[in-house]
């Protein structure tokens, strides 16, 4: 490295260097930093140029950072089942809502309608995975032997008996003494959003002090109680987001990653080398199904109730999008791809829309056939207009072309192709062992 | 050996009790009677034969003939409409491809089925059996992860020597993709040889694989023989089959036409008909 | 030895059959639960007349649908989820010919253009019904098979012909982005409301010899309009050169390739029978239903696939007697269990006969 330092020429293929010469997880995590940092850079440059009010940034990047960790913690677990393991699961909305319907009826007040059992929110937690684990498993016992293209016909169909049987008038409510259970239906459930936590969890000794030193803190800047609250709240999501990023890189980095990542190359080849897939198949589902319900709870967690509007079989396919971006396959493309989404895809067009609304006079002509009208009078403004004012639907056709464009042109995510090695140790440098040479040269394959 | 009528209850319990006294006399794999229909057609029809210890063994016969049925039916991954296959004294008929794995009897595949996105490394460093860290919680847990990583260090140093045997150890961080037709055979072999597998059930190794490679290839398999290890070749390039095999087994139409030493099996009537035959 | 015979013969074959038995024998049940309710008088004769009527009903718009469905599974080898927008495509196209033409002079362009967007032409007032505006119906049928044919060769030039060689798992997640992207321009067009588009039926007062008194005609134009397309794809399979190229390539497309049949021609060809019946469907249902919604299609899509899997991926007579399977099961289920747990029911049929017999619950039986 210091002959390389003297060598004052290349700065730059210098600094690249010396970033590969990093651990892995360093470059990957200087590598997430810097895309969120340049991206919220950008935000801020182009939201200061073109008037948007500091508060206004400020608070997109709030909204930006929650989703953004909500959908890396989803992406995530999608990526064991499709990226690592090559299971086309396209039920992921079906099995969050096994979890956050399972945590919202254990925790619900007892004397509510419809009623839970008053459980602490943890407790609920554990209940919720357990639950969306379970429902796996009982569709992974006979699901996984389909080929990839029904299994995702049968986990669609899951998730979405799974929603209609949560709305249906069925299950709405049922009757166990005196007390009235059940879905709720379209109305959903109440139950305390796991947010609340956070001040409970402010009332423990060492964190309460901490935190009164940080509202402090927040006071003496003007920032109020009840922001810092939210941002704690965040703050947890990216917690949960480094546990499921090392929990899952190091399963990817296993010989059981490895026979994962063997199935979905090519499941035959594994199995003819002894390995048993089906009980790998089912172990990953399983798991995957258990943080989906995880990620599902939290991300609901400022909400008070749940309804099965929430669980859409479309929230599936925004969470395959984002692990298309980021590429499937790599965790560190999961985090990435999950914030894109949420930055440039799903918040961005606001972004854009509350730029253009700053510096122009726009107004909403009723349909577009006005807008073509005015737009005929040499008035380009109401069709202008019209679009932003249709933002909720430009941006599902903006998900769909970059779908489309991703399978065209970089099928393997805008990363690039990030073929992660699966093994607990170093593969990618021999350790230099002394009878290295005798045993090059010998042809002993065994001792 | 009559097959379809034979009392298997006899068999099996025959075969049972000689497990346990096995010698290297014995046969390591018996082939009885196998048969396999897709649809209305007979693929393999009753095809009954046995492969010595330590022993290279053809399997040659017409295209059509049933030899890659066959070595499905062997291997698990189609299960056998009747008959049997005892490997090693057990009884293995319709386990499934993994259990017939690791009872030891390993195959690799007519086109090389290699992880193209795998680099050649993490090919062979799956083959091993019984690692530790293919449990998941094994591999999660800190207090398990140490000796998951120690293994792993253990069979990195395992894996490179047999690279280094197939003299493909400078492909190691190449992805499997990238290879040759021939070096994915090799790999293939290689990674098999991984599993340490008693027997070897090669579909084709030579197609696709250049003459200096097939002749390193034919090296490899004759060094492995000296070790003990056994091998069964489906094999298209006579030459090959007569210059390398001690026992030629030739599959006509489902069943065996004939076998017995290389040279009895080419000058076989039978045998030069059925391939006269099979040719126009 | 024997017993692995055995355990052979049993996993081999009897899971599907026992599944099939299993199923048989449940529909056996139920229809002497029903002949029951029947005689005991639980259930009126005309309920369950007009329960088998609806689910014949709507298997026909299933089925139509359905074929085109079926087509591109086997011939394009991929599971299409942007049929179903094909389906709202059609409803969007064809409504508006019919509005353009059946409309004027009574109402302003731009709500005819817009389907309604801005909340006028009532179709009471524009007389939207086969009886006042027959021409302007017929046209509008026509016109959305001609546009939702041009959209999905459109769609096939810009997207899946450059995904020819691609699996099947890449075509499947492009045609998501594919559904997303064309539900979404028709609303960016049409907006997302939910609005009533068709004048109530005319119903037709039978002469006294019918068992039926009144025949609703806008369900007689549905299921005359379907039988005839079925009637002629049947024929077309049939009897032409074509029809057969595209049988001999959805049974294997390697050996379509080999023979010599162009694949691209019959690819085109799978496009215009399959998205023309799609577009016919949708406009169709919105005459029956007399409301259009830009999730009228995808939310179909799923009981679709239900019906092509049910009758086998590939056989578009299997996809057909899938749709009365599932027509048949969303309504008749409706004597036993309540009406929003009916998909349920049809859902559940598919999944079990996904996995338990995925060529499909005729297997074995001789299709095309």
């Amino acid at each position: 490295m210091s002959e390389r330092d003297s060598r004052l020429p290349e700065p730059v293929s210098n600094a690249h260097d010396r970033l590969k010469a990093l651990p892995q997880w360093q470059y990957d995590l200087l590598l997430i930093v810097g895309v969120v940092l340049a991206t919220y850079g950008g935000f801020a440059v182009l939201g200061l140029l073109g008037g948007v009010g500091i508060n206004s940034i400020v608070g997109f990047f709030r909204t930006v950072t929650f989703y953004a960790a909500v959908y890396a913690l989803v992406v995530l677990a999608l990526n064991l089942h499709w990226g690592y393991t090559g299971l086309f699961n396209i039920g992921v909305a079906g099995f969050m809502a096994v979890g956050v319907y399972t945590m919202a009826f254990l925790t619900a007040a007892p004397d509510a309608t419809p009623a839970g059992l008053g459980l602490p929110i943890p407790i609920g937690i554990v209940g919720g995975m357990i639950a969306a684990g379970l429902v796996g498993l009982v569709a992974a016992l006979p699901a996984l032997r389909v080929r990839a293209d029904y299994f995702a016909i049968v986990t669609l169909g899951l998730s979405e008996i799974i929603r209609l049987a949560l709305l249906s008038g069925s299950l709405r409510s049922i009757e166990v003494g005196d007390t009235v259970y059940g879905t709720g239906g379209g109305s959903g459930i109440q139950y305390p959003p796991v947010d609340t936590i956070i001040p409970w969890l402010l009332e423990r000794p060492v964190i309460g002090e901490l935190g009164e030193l940080l509202f402090e803190v927040g006071a003496a800047v003007g920032i109020q109680r009840s922001v810092i609250l939210g941002g704690l709240y965040t703050a947890v999501l990216i917690a949960f987001v480094g546990l499921f990023y090392l929990f899952l890189s190091r399963i990817a980095n296993s010989p059981y990653g490895r026979v994962l990542k063997a199935i979905r190359e090519d499941e035959l080849a594994a199995k003819s080398l002894g390995k048993n897939t089906d009980r790998a198949k089912i172990v990953a589902f399983v798991v995957g199904c258990s943080l989906m319900g995880l990620a599902g709870m939290l991300w609901m967690g400022s909400r008070s109730f749940v309804s099965p509007d929430s669980f859409m079989p479309i929230i599936t396919f925004y969470i395959f999008v984002a692990l298309i971006v980021g590429g499937a396959g790599s965790n560190t493309g999961s985090v990435i791809g999950g914030f894109a989404f949420a930055a440039f895809l799903w918040e961005g067009p606001r972004f854009v829309r509350s730029i253009l609304n700053a510096n122009l006079n726009l107004r909403s002509p009723p349909t577009i056939y006005d807008a073509f009208v005015e737009l005929g009078s040499g008035d380009l403004t109401p069709l202008v207009g019209y679009l932003v004012g249709s933002l909720d639907e430009l941006r599902f056709v903006l998900v769909g072309v970059v779908l489309i464009l991703l399978m065209l042109w970089r099928p393997e995510g805008l990363l690039g192709h990030r073929k992660e090695i699966a093994a607990a140790t170093d593969l990618s440098r021999r350790p230099s062992t002394p009878d290295r040479v005798a045993a090059s040269d010998g042809g002993e394959p065994d001792e | 050996m009559s097959d379809a009528d034979s009392s298997p209850t006899t068999a099996d319990s025959a075969a049972g009790t000689d497990s346990g006294r096995r010698s290297v006399d014995d046969p390591i794999l018996e082939v009885e009677g196998v048969v396999k229909q897709f649809g209305g057609i007979t693929a393999v029809d009753g095809a009954t034969f046995e492969i010595e210890r330590g022993s290279i063994t053809g399997l040659i016969g017409p295209n059509g003939a049933g030899k890659s049925t066959t070595f499905n039916c062997i291997t698990g991954v189609y299960e056998p409409d009747e008959g049997s296959v005892v490997f090693d004294g057990t009884d293995i008929t319709g386990r499934t491809p993994n259990r017939v794995a690791t009872a030891g009897l390993v195959r690799t595949f007519q086109i090389a089925r290699e992880f193209p996105e795998m680099t050649v490394l993490e090919n062979m460093m799956l083959a091993p059996k019984n690692q530790l860290g293919e449990s998941m919680w094994r591999s999660v847990a800190p207090g398990t992860r140490g000796a998951v990583v120690e293994e792993e260090e253990r069979l990195r140093e395992r894996a490179w020597e047999v690279l280094e045997f197939f003299e493909i150890d400078h492909l190691a961080e190449e992805y499997a993709g990238t290879l040759s037709g021939g070096q994915r055979k090799l790999l293939e072999l290689a990674r098999a040889l991984l599993t340490e597998p008693e027997l070897l059930l090669l579909d084709e190794p030579m197609a696709g694989v250049n003459p200096s490679l097939e002749r390193k290839l034919l090296e490899h398999i004759h060094e492995l023989q000296e070790q003990g290890y056994t091998f069964l070749l489906v094999e298209h390039d006579m030459d090959v089959i007569m210059n390398h095999t001690e026992h030629v087994i030739v599959m006509h139409q489902g069943s065996v036409l004939a076998e017995g030493t290389p040279e009895a099996v080419k000058s076989d009537e039978e045998v030069i008909e059925a391939y006269l035959g099979g040719e126009v | 030895m024997s017993a692995g015979t055995e355990r052979g013969r049993f996993a081999d074959v009897s899971i599907q059959e026992v599944i099939g038995w299993l199923l048989l024998a449940v529909v056996g049940l139920l229809v002497l639960d029903l002949v029951r309710q029947v005689l005991v008088g639980e259930l009126p004769l005309g309920r369950l007349w007009a329960f088998t009527w609806n689910g014949i009903v709507d298997s026909l718009y299933i089925g139509l649908a359905a074929i085109g469905l079926s087509m591109t599974y086997s011939i394009l080898r991929f599971a299409n989820f942007s049929h179903g927008d094909l389906i709202t495509t059609g409803a969007f196209t064809g409504w508006t010919a019919a509005y353009l033409v059946g409309g004027i002079g009574i109402a302003e362009l731009s709500s005819r253009l817009l389907l309604r967007a801005d909340g006028g032409a009532q179709p009471g007032a524009v007389g939207m019904d086969v009886v006042s505006a027959p021409i302007a119906i017929v046209l509008g049928l026509i016109v959305a098979a001609a546009l939702t044919i041009l959209v999905a060769l459109a769609i096939d030039r810009l997207v899946y012909r450059k995904l020819r060689d691609a699996s099947g798992i890449t075509l499947l997640i492009a045609s998501v982005g594919v559904a997303l992207a064309l539900r979404y321009i028709i609303a960016l067009f049409y907006t997302t409301d939910t609005r009533g588009v068709v004048a109530s039926s005319p119903q037709w007062e039978t002469p006294a010899f019918v068992p039926i008194e009144t025949i609703n005609l806008h369900e007689a134009t549905l299921v005359i309009s379907a039988l005839s397309l079925i009637v002629g794809v049947h024929l077309l399979l049939q009897y032409t050169k074509l029809g057969k190229s595209m049988r001999a390539m959805s049974d294997n497309k390697d050996l379509a390739l080999i023979t010599g049949i162009p694949t691209e021609r019959v690819i085109f060809a799978t496009w215009v029978i399959g998205a023309g019946l799609a577009g016919v469907a949708g406009y169709l249902i919105v005459l029956d239903r007399g409301q259009v919604t830009i999730n009228l299609g995808w939310f179909l899509l799923l009981l679709i696939f239900a019906a092509v899997i049910l009758g086998g991926i590939g056989s578009i007579y299997g996809a057909l007697a899938g749709s009365l399977v599932i027509g048949l099961t969303i309504n008749l289920s409706l004597v036993w269990i309540p009406s929003d747990l009916n998909e349920i029911a049809a859902f559940t049929l598919m999944i079990v006969v996904l996995i338990f017999r995925p060529d499909g619950l005729f297997k074995g039986v001789e299709t095309a």
